[in-house]
């Protein structure tokens, strides 16, 4: 059951930049082909033309899974379509065994007048399956997609989501030798979600799976091995979490959010310090993360609701640690925040941090510390972030600039 | 478990082996019957489905031609020279079989356009499409020839035995207006030029083909319509309708077997052509 199914050798695809001399290197490249030429020339890119991919490699057993990352534009989607056999490579060679399965452009060929059912059988057609497997699996099909009343009913009447649905329970209803996975599972509710992975996992234990997310939790569930795309360009071949601890620190390059911290008037100082001492922290998922804020207030303030909360690439807020009621005024004077988490509790990923201190009137900002940290959180766990975080804060009078007194 | 079976995909042009080429076409096509059924089942039911005159469509745009060359001749704005047949019997045949000629000749463009968001995300076998488009072209010519057939002899004309060579007339209309169609769909892809030209182009040809005039005795249209190959296909069709000797059988034999052995090399451009145009139309 080991077979090496998808075999990619040093393959390369050119993209052209203008419109205009794409069609007409569309029309020099039908010649070429009509006349037996070798597609894509020796290597060479004409005028506008550059890498979409460079030199990919790689090979892939049945029963392996292997995660495609990169930022949108690497190439991830040009590889696949490649592999699809929807476009040629320009040099290289890809060698594919057995049945192609796609879990990409569900419902793709799906008329919007017809009926759900009449649906199901054209684009079952188009995935390959014959009359006959398509009678057998019909009532499966429906019962997955959860349509069954609305399934003689016109396409056009039914939600997105439940076009998806059904478009999912069609490409998924049959077991190819080689998955592929594009993006997919960003679809649907939560429950069908579930019902998705659930899926997946049945149909890719028996085949060489491919999988492009943007999702690092599901990559690093999912993916035995991953590759790191950039710039078309295989940037990183092995170990998912390695790979998309790359892609992190790819991101962070990027990342160009300044951190801003903005005070209550009667604030005049503010520092946050934390036990990592950078500005930039790698934690695990079980780590504690602790800081400091320091502060000089000229006159107590009451103080209300206080919220440390993560913000993730994905999502708005993947975390929060509420303090409101650990702290009901700040006395006047020189103060240190201590705020200890004990575990980060976050999915791999990377984050941004935000502190906010509100007074107790509701309404003014005491401290609204934006950014104040960008935080990488590695390792195997890839399971949901959970919402609360646990989070203790201890106030204490003495301002020291030794963080390794109060830390 | 399904036999393994083995792709590649590399930059060779897929003419540096004939052999496996030829066999991978004739496979395809077998592989997508059922597909180009559905196709079919799917375009024909929407089509339907969503028109209130129904299958009125399929002969509606001819039946205005007829009537208004029938009205151009009898009130002498235009001089058309006199026909074997009655005039509006030879208006209204020949515009019913142009009209099936140019539904073949637009077949593939028309289908390829219409899957293009499939062809850009999913393998299947492209002939299915061509195929689909001959299934839905050979619909919509039955219903036009049975509404021949109830016109004909309404107006008193006896078809005779050649009837039954009939639907070689047919068959050969679809045959070269789907080669035609094909040849044009890879250019007309890229460009949306040819789409636009098509029209014009056809206009022109329908002019030198006896669909409203009749054949011209003399002079450099004679020459035109003599050169035309659609010519024969069309006085061969309308010759076995109406119970008439065919005048052109020999031209007709032969324009129908250099089409298949076009339609064979047309085929193998649109094959080669597929993964340039989807790379071309999605980038």
């Amino acid at each position: 059951m080991s077979e090496t199914l998808i075999k990619v050798e040093g393959v390369s695809k050119k993209f052209c930049r203008s419109l205009k001399k794409s069609l007409f290197y569309g029309v020099q490249d039908l010649g070429r082909e009509v006349t037996g030429r070798r597609h894509g020339g020796n290597g060479e890119l004409r005028a506008d033309e550059f890498w979409a991919l460079k030199d990919v490699s790689f090979e892939l057993k049945r029963g392996e899974c292997l995660g495609l990352i990169g930022h949108n534009g690497a190439g991830k989607t040009t590889l696949l379509r490649m592999l699809n056999g929807l476009i040629k490579p320009d040099s290289g060679r890809i060698e594919m065994r057995g049945r192609i399965g796609a879990l990409i452009a569900l419902g793709a060929g799906f008329n919007p007048i017809l009926s759900g059912r009449e649906n199901i059988y054209v684009n079952a057609s188009v995935l390959g399956l014959t009359n006959k497997d398509i009678a057998a699996k019909i009532d499966e099909i429906i019962d997955f997609a959860e349509i069954r009343e609305f399934i003689d009913m016109p396409v056009q009447s039914y939600s997105s989501g439940m076009q998806v649905r059904l478009g999912f329970a069609v490409a998924s209803s049959f077991q190819p030798d080689i998955l592929i996975l594009d993006e997919v599972l960003a679809v649907g509710d939560f429950s069908f979600h579930a019902k998705c992975f659930k899926r997946i996992g049945s149909i890719s234990r028996n085949s060489a799976v491919i999988f492009v997310s943007h999702d690092q939790s599901s990559v690093g569930r999912i993916c035995d091995r991953t590759i790191l795309i950039e710039r078309g360009r295989c940037a990183y071949i092995g170990n998912t979490i390695d790979a998309l601890r790359q892609y992190n620190n790819a991101y962070k390059a990027t990342l160009s959010v300044k951190s801003t911290t903005v005070c209550h008037d009667d604030i005049v100082f503010t520092s946050i310090l934390f036990n990592c001492g950078s500005r930039s922290i790698t934690l695990q998922t079980s780590d504690a993360l602790n800081l400091v804020i320091q502060l000089e207030t000229k006159k107590s303030i009451p103080i209300g609701k206080c919220l440390v909360s993560f913000y993730s690439e994905t999502t708005v807020n993947a975390g929060q640690a509420d303090f409101t009621g650990q702290l009901d005024h700040l006395p006047e004077g020189f103060i240190s925040l201590k705020l200890e988490i004990p575990r980060i509790q976050l999915a791999a990923g990377m984050y941004t941090m935000n502190i906010a201190i509100f007074h107790a009137n509701g309404r003014d900002t005491v401290l609204h510390s934006i950014s104040c940290t960008e935080i990488e959180v590695i390792g195997l766990s890839f399971l949901g972030s959970h919402y609360k975080i646990p989070v203790k804060v201890k106030l204490s009078n003495s301002l020291s600039r030794n963080i390794a007194n109060i830390l | 478990m399904s036999d393994p079976q083995i792709t590649i995909y590399t930059p060779e042009s897929l003419l540096a082996n004939p052999r496996k080429m030829l066999g991978d076409m004739f496979r395809d096509l077998a592989a997508g019957r059922e597909l180009a059924w559905r196709l079919t089942v799917r375009d024909i039911s929407a089509q339907y489905r969503q028109a209130f005159l129904g299958i009125l469509w399929a002969f509606i745009l001819p039946l205005a031609n007829t009537i208004t060359w029938i009205f151009l001749s009898k009130s002498g704005i235009v001089n058309v020279a006199s026909t074997s047949l009655p005039y509006p019997v030879y208006v209204f045949t020949g515009a019913m079989l142009w009209a099936i000629f140019m539904d073949a000749l637009n077949a593939p463009m028309q289908q390829v356009i219409a899957a293009r968001g499939m062809l850009a995300k999913l393998n299947f076998p492209r002939e299915a499409l061509i195929v689909s488009g001959i299934y839905q072209t050979l619909f919509n010519a039955v219903i036009k020839v049975a509404l021949l057939l109830v016109a004909i002899v309404v107006m008193g004309i006896n078809p005779g035995w050649n009837l039954i060579l009939f639907p070689f007339g047919i068959l050969s209309l679809v045959v070269v207006g789907t080669s035609l169609g094909l040849f044009i769909t890879p250019l007309g892809m890229l460009y949306g030029d040819i789409g636009k030209a098509m029209p014009l182009l056809m206009q022109f040809l329908m002019y030198v083909t006896p669909v409203v005039f009749p054949m011209p005795k003399a002079g450099i249209a004679a020459k035109l319509f003599i050169l035309n190959p659609i010519t024969p296909l069309i006085l061969t069709a309308r010759d076995l309708l109406t119970g008439q000797a065919p005048q052109f059988l020999t031209y007709f034999i032969i324009v129908n077997v250099v089409m298949v052995l076009i339609f064979l090399v047309v085929w193998v451009i649109y094959r080669l052509a597929m993964p340039i145009l989807i790379e071309r139309m999605s980038s």
